[in-house]
């Protein structure tokens, strides 16, 4: 109420500044890839379906889904309050449109940042860092795709393949873009999510040599 | 702008080289001029320490980015001082002129 705190306020608004790159985090990805509007008038206009970003379902899912308030979900996704609350309404405004004109509604990837090193480009399937900290990845230095540039979350040791990687590792693998992690035992892959695309993994076991007690058993 | 490519062989058919500190070639492309150029890797064989050997190697053709299977743990804040990008590229079956086409993008 009073003026002090209010110019606080200010000043932490001040601090959050909207170029930090910080992790609009997708907890759960959508199990669906959209919506189709249907009755008698629907389809006539083939109109653009409306695109609903990842971060944009996120933010609905947990305010109006599981019911936490703003500063709950701005804590969960990563991102300051203003921001999250930016998401949010752009979330509501675009399913509002939707209803009105009939249109579809395209659940798609939108800018997930991600305050990592690295980052993986769904075009052509690289892995590349930003050595230009200060600087946004703007596209991906090998192929220049703009589109499907997207962060990679923690430990690159995950991802990098490693010369100790031996024949017949277990891996976490992503189908739609290539990701691929060790696989941690006693943990089903499928619960594992992409941290590039948010898919869900499927098991690999790098190809070779088979192991050792089935070429014993030939030769008996 | 100079591209460093772990090569496997030194033509234009050869693979990328999976290992970094230890590929056989360094195939150094120029995206301006379209020029290649194949140079052996000093490194490859030394007991110790190719990795940083290898940067040594790549940061004297002033290449601002390197395209490898992988990159050591170690290698990575050497090249951040320098400022140079890392790609990873896992798809062993990708030849260096797949590559320069990549970058001709
Ligand atoms: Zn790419
Ligand atoms: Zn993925």
């Amino acid at each position: 109420m009073n003026h002090s705190s209010l110019s606080l306020d200010r000043t932490n608004v001040h601090y959050m500044s909207p170029r930090t790159k910080r992790l609009r985090k997708v907890i759960n990805p959508p199990v669906i890839k959209g919506f189709k509007p249907y009755g008698p008038d629907t389809g006539k206009g083939k109109a653009e379906p409306v695109m609903l970003h990842y971060e944009e379902y996120e933010a609905l899912r947990l305010c109006d889904y599981d019911l936490y308030n703003h500063h709950a979900a701005s804590i969960f996704m990563g991102v300051s309050r203003p921001t999250f609350t930016r998401i949010y309404s752009a979330a509501r405004q675009k399913i509002a449109r939707a209803f009105v004109e009939g249109r579809q509604i395209a659940i798609e990837g939108g800018k997930v940042y991600f305050d990592s090193d690295w980052y993986h480009c769904g075009s052509c399937k690289c892995f590349f860092n930003n050595p230009e900290k200060d600087q946004k990845v703007g596209e991906c230095p090998l192929c220049g795709d703009t589109e499907k540039i997207s962060g990679v979350e923690g430990d690159p040791e995950k991802f990098v393949p490693e010369t100790s990687v031996e024949v017949g590792t277990e891996l976490c693998y992503c189908p739609q873009c290539g990701y691929e992690q060790r696989h941690q035992q006693g943990i089903p892959c499928k619960q594992e999510v992409c941290p590039s695309c948010q898919s869900h993994l499927t098991r690999k076991t790098l190809p070779g040599k088979q192991p050792a007690r089935h070429r014993g058993g030939r030769k008996h | 702008m100079k591209v460093a490519i772990t090569s496997t062989g030194n033509s234009l058919e050869s693979t990328v080289d999976p290992r970094f500190g230890r590929c056989a070639y360094f195939a150094i492309y120029d995206t301006d001029s379209k020029a290649i150029a194949f140079i052996p890797n000093p490194a490859r064989h030394v007991e110790e320490g190719a990795g940083p050997k290898a940067v040594q190697q790549v940061a004297s053709y002033e290449a601002k980015k390197i395209v490898s299977g992988e990159f050591g743990m170690k290698i990575k804040p050497l090249l951040d001082s320098l400022k140079i990008q890392m790609i990873v590229v896992k798809d062993p079956e990708k030849k260096i002129m797949d590559i320069m086409e990549m970058l001709n993008h």
